[in-house]
């Protein structure tokens, strides 16, 4: 019992991780940049997606509204920030992502306050009977959302003239161009899923505590770029089986090791140990 | 001079060393390290571990230089094994296993840290002149390094590590030197700060401090000494002549970052070079 409880929080977990890391892995797959930023876009879809159910107290709506908001501030990013140091060497827009994060951060602390905003009545709190198991409907919903959003986009990316596009832009960039393929049309739509995707994630988070604060996107930002790694940088099968392996080993973990390590701990120790065995992360493409 | 002056110098002096130990790795080698605070704080803990036990200040201070060296040298296998992306989230994850450790550890204080670290006997004028001193031998050796044959060897990793193989330079062994080098400075930067504190937590060799550092390398100019002692000065008294808008100051940090990023990537140095360019282009036409 004690087995597939702990199975299930990291699948939580895992599924949370697994809708900010695709959203990374896409940007690196395309730029090879470490998009640490991303994770002040989560945030930021925390703040807009609390604010907008504040005001008009429908998640239905706050959902779709913030996602498209963020993705249009992600595709800014890109544009502001990425495009025109995309010919530096790879640090530099590290650094200045790093610099945009910190920068986001207080933003969101000067104009909403340190000690963060919560929801007035939060929804999706009730628990749910699961074989005997209790989760909390937002838990639920969080699963749901990221096994539906991510089936869709991978049926998309197989289907459609679009996504055809992105795979063969992320394959070899200057094949795609020839074939006619507009490559930045190709990296703002990326831009704008990944920066949706984030704000979703940031949505479920802050329903699950009942809080957005400008520091929520430090710990699973960092997480999520050891994910992408684990899951070989830029292949997105990879970050969706890295993102529910990194969950469960760190539900485990913190019952068996927890007083060696914590939980952030545990995780990398993990990454490091299996870059150690493997060092193109488990699943590189070749 | 006030003890505030006294101690502000003392802080500088102590990240002039730091940022060095970093540029040594980074800016000569091209080896990114994103958790170059972890050996800053191995010797920051063992340094005020063995002055808590009793030894005097030059034995402790060597042994947190040789721990961290040793740390770091093991560390630099991980070189051998990840490249770029991959390096500068192992090393992150690096930092984050160091936190990891000392947190759970009730010998190293925990959470709480170490406290009560005995005085240097040196009085607060005299550290800063023993500070310095150091500071100045680290520039001088780091010119040293510079200039020799190592040096090119470094240049050369940096510059394409495949090619240096070819020319048959030992990669391995020349990235590991640069490693122990690095982080044994690194420790003795952290020594250097136990004593000056003389209270340390967890928290102050966080991944936040392992960015700072960066930061101050890259805004001064990978690779660049000069630009390094400069960037130091500015990031490091930055916040201070910011008091005035105290609340800001991070904000300002962070846009810094970027901008530099974006519109200077070589760094400050980069800008200077390219001013003093453009200067005597137009001597040369009249």
């Amino acid at each position: 019992m004690l087995y597939l409880e702990l199975l299930l929080q990291g699948l939580i977990q895992g599924s949370m991780y697994a809708i900010i890391a695709v959203g990374l892995t896409l940007v690196y797959g395309l730029l090879r940049i470490l998009h640490v930023a991303h994770a002040g876009l989560f945030a930021l879809g925390g703040y807009v997606g609390l604010l907008i159910f504040n005001e008009t107290g429908s998640l239905i709506l706050a959902m779709p509204l913030a996602a498209a908001l963020v993705g249009l501030v992600g595709m800014a990013v890109y544009r502001l920030c990425y495009q025109p140091i995309l010919d530096r060497p790879p640090y530099v827009a590290l650094i200045a992502s790093i610099g945009l994060f910190i920068a986001m951060e207080e933003l969101f602390r000067l104009i909403f306050g340190p000690y963060g905003l919560t929801y007035k009545n939060p929804p999706l709190q009730a628990y749910v009977n699961l074989f005997g198991i209790h989760i909390r409907a937002a838990e639920l919903c969080m699963v749901g959302a990221s096994i539906t959003l991510l089936g869709v986009l991978s049926y998309l990316a197989q289907n459609t003239r679009i996504g055809v596009a992105c795979r063969a832009t992320v394959e070899d960039p200057e094949m795609a161009a020839s074939f006619g393929i507009d490559a930045i049309k190709v990296r703002y739509l990326n831009f704008f899923i990944g920066s949706a995707l984030a704000a979703l994630a940031g949505i479920f988070v802050s329903l699950l505590s009942n809080l957005v604060e400008p520091t929520m996107g430090g710990v699973p930002s960092y997480k999520a770029l050891a994910i992408i790694v684990l899951g070989g940088l830029g292949n997105v099968k990879g970050t969706l089986i890295a993102s529910l392996v990194i969950g469960i080993v760190e539900a485990f973990g913190t019952i068996y090791i927890g007083n060696l390590l914590d939980r952030d701990a545990i995780a990398f120790a993990f990454l490091i140990i299996v870059l150690m065995i493997r060092p193109q992360g488990l699943f590189a493409e070749k | 001079m006030g003890i505030y002056e006294i101690s502000l110098g003392t802080i500088v002096c102590i990240n002039i060393i730091f940022a060095m130990s970093l540029n040594m790795i980074t800016g000569f080698c091209g080896q990114i390290s994103l958790g170059h605070a972890a050996f800053y704080g191995v010797g920051a803990y063992c340094a005020g571990m063995l002055a808590k036990a009793g030894f005097p200040m030059y034995a402790a201070l060597f042994a947190g230089m040789i721990f961290a060296g040793m740390t770091g040298l093991v560390v630099g296998l991980s070189s051998l094994r990840v490249r770029e992306d991959f390096l500068a989230i192992t090393t992150m994850g690096v930092n984050f296993l160091f936190l990891g450790i000392v947190r759970q550890q009730d010998f190293l204080g925990g959470e709480l840290g170490v406290s009560s670290i005995p005085s240097h006997g040196m009085g607060k004028i005299g550290f800063l002149v023993f500070v310095m001193i150091l500071a100045c031998l680290v520039i001088a050796w780091s010119h040293m390094i510079k200039r020799s044959w190592m040096g090119f060897a470094f240049d050369a990793v940096a510059d394409d590590e495949d090619i240096a193989q070819v020319l048959g330079i030992d990669v391995g062994r020349y990235k590991l030197v640069a490693f122990a080098i690095g982080t044994a400075l690194a420790g003795l930067a952290g020594g250097l700060y136990a004593y000056f504190a003389r209270f340390i937590v967890p928290d102050d060799f966080g991944f936040i401090t392992s960015i700072t550092v960066l930061s101050m390398v890259a805004v001064g100019g990978i690779g660049s000494i000069a630009g390094v002692v400069i960037g130091t000065l500015l990031l490091t008294l930055m916040p201070e002549m910011f008091r005035f808008i105290s609340d800001y100051k991070l904000l300002i940090y962070g846009l810094l970052l970027f901008g530099v990023m974006r519109f200077a990537p070589e760094g400050l140095a980069g800008l200077i070079k390219s001013f003093v360019g453009f200067i005597c282009k137009k001597r040369a036409a009249l």
